[in-house]
């Protein structure tokens, strides 16, 4: 069960997008996000779509695969798609059932809003798909870097981000092994009433923070006896290398975004 | 109770890139009664094999008989809980699975989900400590409070619980000292011979099996490759290095033994008790003699 989740997993492979910087490829995300809310008519969302699925095609990443792994969020943008349609008023009536009144301009808002989620949560997948969690977090400490002049913590931060990321698939494994054991005792997570499986949780959760905190401590340890302290003059193994792939990525973004400036309806 | 498995194909994370078969049609036959070893080298799919015997991972294909219920690749069973019931698995590190506030709780948290009244269940509880060698005392604590070998004796008291007809155990006793490794494994062969139950033992020890199985399955490379029983299969050197496993170290001390003498002993031994007294009965054979 889960197997199927895609989250924070990496999926090496030597595309375009899997050789560009991860600098690059943060800032292009990051960029992204915001060019994302310039689009507000039809023909800029169409763009959104279409440079999404280049930028998938480009990472050779099967679709299938992505949108199989997502389900969890498409609950979501379905549900904010029904919220639009049902309480986004304006245009032409559509349909007029007493309290099921669903207006034009309603469901122009629905899909607009779900198409910007989707692209979205396409869009970082990507990033983190075609990432190694230990680039990522590389990437990230030297484009925060700067802030480090005000005293924010960068290299801890980073750490800890990169700890995070790296005990994900652990925990997961964790998860399922407990998850059996427990099956094995008759307390199934997996079936059963909603009652049933609530009580079920109980018996998974408390193992998997003691040995979450075990896990903790013994890292701890072993940083420490290996003479961890922090930042402070570490000098790097993986070197990022920043070439014109990267370059040129972004400039198309920055054209892309001008594109869609030029194209969206002003009022 | 027989388990039986026919042709069991399994992959992991199907459709997905990290797809990775790890059966390939095995067929494996476990009967009633009988203390049953699968071993096999890292990655031969020993636990994969061993959660099928308790319905926890469904064949990709072919078929898993346990008892009289089947479950068959893509296929709904909705008596899965019956079975598992009746089949007790002791995990690899089985510690990990310990949750409640007390000992006795936790004993009896198997039981209960099986429909077994509270007090029942706790006279169990205190039935089963005594079988694991623990004192009674003990069930007041907390599980998180005790040492490492007394978290492993009640998990498995936690199985125990449960009453299943068949036992299965994964590799019971990694991590352990050599003496508390000895007084596990001579614990379930007790508990199997006193109740008459099926033990299944998935391990890497070719000394466990050796000594405590009535019957071997060799696994390797996810395909099951051979059947027998221990004085047969640690006969045949060449084909187990073919696996990638070696003879138990008895058996291949008797082997140099027989080399440098010439000549052989009356039977393969299969235990260090065993190989000396039948040195001892040769020696006595040859004394006669001279």
């Amino acid at each position: 069960m889960m197997e199927k989740m895609i989250f924070g997993r990496f999926i090496p492979g030597d595309s375009f997008v899997h050789k560009m910087d991860p600098r690059a490829k943060l800032v292009f995300v990051f960029a992204f996000i915001l060019v994302v809310f310039i689009a507000n008519n039809i023909p800029t969302y169409i763009a959104l779509v279409v440079v999404t699925f280049f930028v998938i095609a480009l990472s050779r990443i099967r679709l299938y695969f992505l949108i199989n792994g997502l389900k969890p969020v498409m609950i979501l943008m379905v549900f904010t798609f029904l919220i639009h349609v049902f309480f986004t008023k304006g245009g032409t009536v559509l349909i007029d059932w007493g309290i099921f009144n669903i207006q034009e301009e309603g469901v122009k808002q629905g899909i607009f809003i779900s198409i910007r989620f989707l692209v979205l949560v396409f869009m970082t997948s990507i990033l983190t798909l075609t990432t190694s969690p230990i680039s990522i977090t590389d990437g990230l400490e030297t484009l925060l870097n700067p802030l480090k002049k005000i005293k924010v913590p960068v290299h801890e931060l980073a750490l800890m981000m990169s700890i995070a990321l790296r005990f994900i698939p652990t925990l997961m494994d964790e998860t399922d092994k407990i998850m059996k054991a427990q099956m094995a005792r008759g307390s199934d997570v997996t079936s059963g009433t909603i009652k049933e499986r609530l009580k079920a949780v109980v018996p998974l959760l408390i193992p998997l923070f003691v040995s979450a905190f075990k896990r903790a401590e013994d890292l701890a340890t072993a940083m420490e006896v290996r003479g961890y302290r922090g930042g402070e003059g570490r000098t790097r193994y993986r070197q990022l290398k920043w070439s014109m792939r990267d370059t040129y990525a972004l400039l198309l973004l920055v054209l892309f975004a001008v594109g869609l400036y030029y194209f969206r309806t002003t009022k | 109770m027989d388990i039986e498995l026919q042709k069991v194909s399994y992959s992991y994370a199907k459709g997905t890139p990290f797809e990775k078969a790890a059966l390939f049609g095995v067929d494996l036959m476990i009967e009633s009664g009988k203390y049953h070893a699968i071993i096999g080298h890292t990655g031969s799919g020993k636990s994969t094999v061993l959660q099928h015997l308790n319905a926890l991972l469904k064949p990709s294909e072919g078929i898993v008989k346990i008892g009289d219920e089947m479950i068959e690749a893509g296929k709904k069973n909705k008596k899965l809980r019956q079975v598992r019931q009746h089949i007790g698995i002791v995990f690899q590190f089985p510690e990990h699975q310990l949750f409640e506030e007390t000992v006795l709780k936790d004993i009896a948290f198997g039981p209960m989900n099986f429909g077994v009244s509270e007090e029942e269940a706790y006279a169990r509880a205190h039935e089963v400590i005594k079988t694991v060698g623990l004192d009674d005392s003990i069930l007041q604590k907390s599980p998180f409070d005790l040492s490492g070998g007394q978290m492993r004796r009640v998990a498995i008291a936690g199985v125990l619980a449960m009453k299943p007809d068949v036992i299965v155990l994964d590799e019971p006793t990694a991590g352990l000292d050599p003496r508390g490794r000895h007084n596990i494994m001579e614990l379930f062969s007790k508990l199997q011979k006193d109740h008459n139950l099926t033990m299944i033992l998935v391990t890497h020890s070719m000394e466990d099996a050796a000594r405590y199985a009535d019957d071997l399955t060799i696994m390797h490379d996810g395909k099951s490759v051979l059947r027998g029983m221990p004085r047969e299969i640690f006969k045949d050197v060449d084909k187990l290095a073919q696996y990638r496993l070696k003879v138990p170290h008895v058996v291949a001390f008797q082997m140099r033994l027989e080399q440098r003498l010439g000549s052989k002993l009356a039977k393969l031994c299969l235990t260090e008790e065993d190989l000396v007294d039948e040195i001892a009965r040769a020696a006595k054979k040859v004394r006669e003699e001279s």
